[in-house]
């Protein structure tokens, strides 16, 4: 692999124009490129205009959509559609009512999958990664075998664990019940509470691969000589560990949890292969509930709604991580 | 890739006990379905009907026959390839230009249009699907044209995720270049796009492919807007696989072989690329 280039936060930080040491490094020079006048307008404007196409018009239709009453008689000329005011956005959180019951539901649903899938992904991720810091045979071949999860398409993974988790044919009840015995009957795991679990399962094994890969990246920040000087002073591999690789994973891992939240949050695939286009209510993630609502129900003024709301949590996830995260760099650095 | 060892001192036994319990156990959860598939695809109909067997009572190829003509997965799979290939281009293209103006010249939106490429990676799919489908729905209405269903429709909503991704991964990666280079090469009489295209895009080539391979992988593998934007004749993978659901039978071995070589190019490409891939996800923002 080639060397990776330092510092990933700072480019962040750079591409949002913020970066001070950058812009200390860049003034001299902007004079220069001043003088190019409309070239980078130029060469942004594709870019532009398709950002405008598949972005910011639907993003704006989403929302002028939310509060028309959409249904599938005005699909062909949705501007026709009548005004609903905050109509949608009522029954949305209606919790007492059934299609705000089972939003919340939901919600619920896709917070505790969020919070177990991100956790395990994180968890092997890291163990992976640290336990294959150092070199040893076969290394190569293992990174190799851990990355293909990741590369494997979606739908082809995930239908093989739908096979796997067939009741009467599949694996997971051949181990279970038949060779271990666990089990008195062999279950059900793709209707039911049990499809809770085999969500997660799928979840995992397609996530982790990616933490292992950015975590894998980030162990190759840290210096030696850190390990080096542990060492010497006389502390084993498990201090080390926990002394010096996991705190300076800290950064990697703010935006690796971030990533992962959204991914997992958002995740319409798994569910959706794993279970068809109605997911069991204990698997009931939020895009397919949406989806469902949209294009099974055919109500789209309330899956816009739904949509929009869903998009303001997220927001409001990613600033108070933001918030956390800068504000314990500012303190790190004092 | 060599890296040097982390500790000059052997590690302690429970050190390596523990890795080779965890490994073990990585590596039997990461295999486990793909030995399903591989095994499953080649056993005939009557065993991946009946319970599991570990070792196929027989081998067969038949599935690898049978597949083609199943469902037509020949045309699911050029439809894949026109649109995967189609937005990867699209989207690399377009963002090897805005990615330049970005990394290398400061103007008035930068921090704007940097900060809403940024943002519109965390928006769920489904938030643009509802609206491009309308949208579509309603210029197939007015105008004639059928982007609805039509290939082209795909790859422009392709675009909503490997757009963002790419602009994003190339501004770190053009950044992480030498600005000299590029200087020096129009002082030498190059044009600023002289420059772009001899010395930031051939210096630049593993973030390039880098966002080449992961755009293509995702659009792949792209289940939501597939799902709702083909009809018959467009269909892709990801919505065509189902098929070999009928009504009364699943033929699991066919669907296993057919996963298997939908798979085999991009893990293939996937393994053979990954260096590029692991350095230009790391170079460039994580994501």
């Amino acid at each position: 692999m080639t060397t990776v280039a330092p510092g990933r936060t700072d480019r962040a930080d750079s591409g949002a124009g913020s970066g001070k040491g950058d812009a200390r490094r860049r003034l001299p020079r902007i004079p220069d490129r001043i003088r190019h006048g409309g070239l980078p307008y130029l060469l942004l404007l594709p870019a532009v205009v398709l950002e405008l196409l598949v972005h910011l018009i639907p993003m704006v239709m989403g929302i002028v959509m939310s509060f028309r009453r959409l249904t599938q008689f005005y699909i062909r000329n949705w501007g026709e559609a009548p005004w609903a005011a905050l109509d949608n956005y009522k029954v949305a959180v209606d919790f007492d009512a059934p299609i705000g019951q089972a939003l919340l539901h939901s919600f619920y649903v896709t917070c505790l999958f969020t919070v177990f899938a991100v956790g395990l992904s994180w968890l092997f991720g890291v163990g992976a990664a640290i336990m294959m810091q150092e070199n040893f045979r076969g290394r190569g071949f293992l990174r190799a075998v851990f990355l293909t999860p990741y590369a494997l398409p979606v739908y082809a993974a995930v239908i093989t664990w739908a096979f796997m988790f067939q009741r009467d044919n599949g694996l997971i009840n051949h181990v279970l019940h038949d060779q271990l015995g666990l089990t008195d009957q062999p279950s059900f795991w793709l209707i039911g509470d049990n499809s809770f679990i085999a969500l997660v399962v799928v979840a995992v094994w397609k996530s982790w691969p990616f933490a292992f890969l950015i975590v894998m990246a980030g162990l190759q920040n840290i210096p030696r000589e850190l390990y080096e000087a542990a060492a010497i002073d006389g502390a084993g591999v498990w201090q080390q560990i926990r002394k010096i690789t996991l705190p300076s994973l800290r950064p990697v891992n703010q935006v690796l949890v971030l990533v992962l939240f959204l991914w997992t949050f958002n995740d319409f695939n798994t569910p959706y292969v794993l279970f068809g286009r109605a997911a069991p209510e204990a698997a009931d993630l939020i895009s397919v509930h949406i989806y469902q609502s949209s294009f099974v129900a055919w109500n789209f003024g309330s899956g816009s709604a739904m949509s929009v709301l869903l998009l303001l949590f997220l927001l409001l996830v990613t600033a108070v991580h933001l918030l956390l995260t800068s504000r314990g760099r500012r303190g790190a650095d004092a | 890739m060599p890296k040097p060892p982390r500790s000059p001192s052997a590690p302690p036994q429970s050190f390596l006990w523990t890795r080779r319990v965890v490994l073990t156990f990585l590596t039997a959860f990461a295999l486990l379905p793909v030995y399903v598939m591989v095994s499953s695809s080649v056993k005939p109909l009557q065993d991946v009907s009946g319970k599991f067997q570990w070792i196929p009572s027989g081998l067969t190829i038949r599935p690898y026959f049978d597949i083609w003509n199943t469902v037509p997965l020949a045309r699911y799979f050029l439809n894949s390839l026109i649109v995967a290939g189609a937005a990867t281009v699209l989207s690399v293209v377009i963002a090897v230009f805005a990615a330049y103006a970005v990394s290398r010249y400061r103007f008035h939106g930068r921090r704007v249009f940097t900060i809403t490429v940024l943002s519109t990676q965390m928006f769920p799919g489904i938030l643009f699907l509802l609206p491009l489908f309308l949208i579509f729905v309603n210029i197939g209405n007015s105008t004639g044209i059928a982007l609805y269903g039509s290939r082209g429709g795909l790859i422009l909503t392709y675009l909503t995720f490997s757009l963002p991704f790419s602009i994003w991964m190339l501004i770190g990666y053009f950044d992480s270049i030498p600005r000299d280079l590029d200087e020096a090469a129009m002082v030498d009489g190059c044009g600023p796009l002289g420059a772009l295209f001899r010395v930031v895009v051939p210096a630049a080539v593993p973030g390039i492919v880098a966002v080449a391979v992961y755009a293509f992988m995702t659009a792949w593998g792209e289940v939501l807007f597939a799902s709702v934007m083909t009809n018959d004749v467009t269909r892709t993978l990801s919505v065509g696989l189902k098929g070999y659901a009928t009504q009364n039978d699943v033929y699991w071995n066919q669907v296993m072989a057919a996963s298997l070589v939908v798979s085999v190019p991009v893990v293939a490409g996937f393994l053979l690329l990954q260096r590029y891939l692991v350095a230009g996800l790391t170079a460039g923002a994580v994501k």
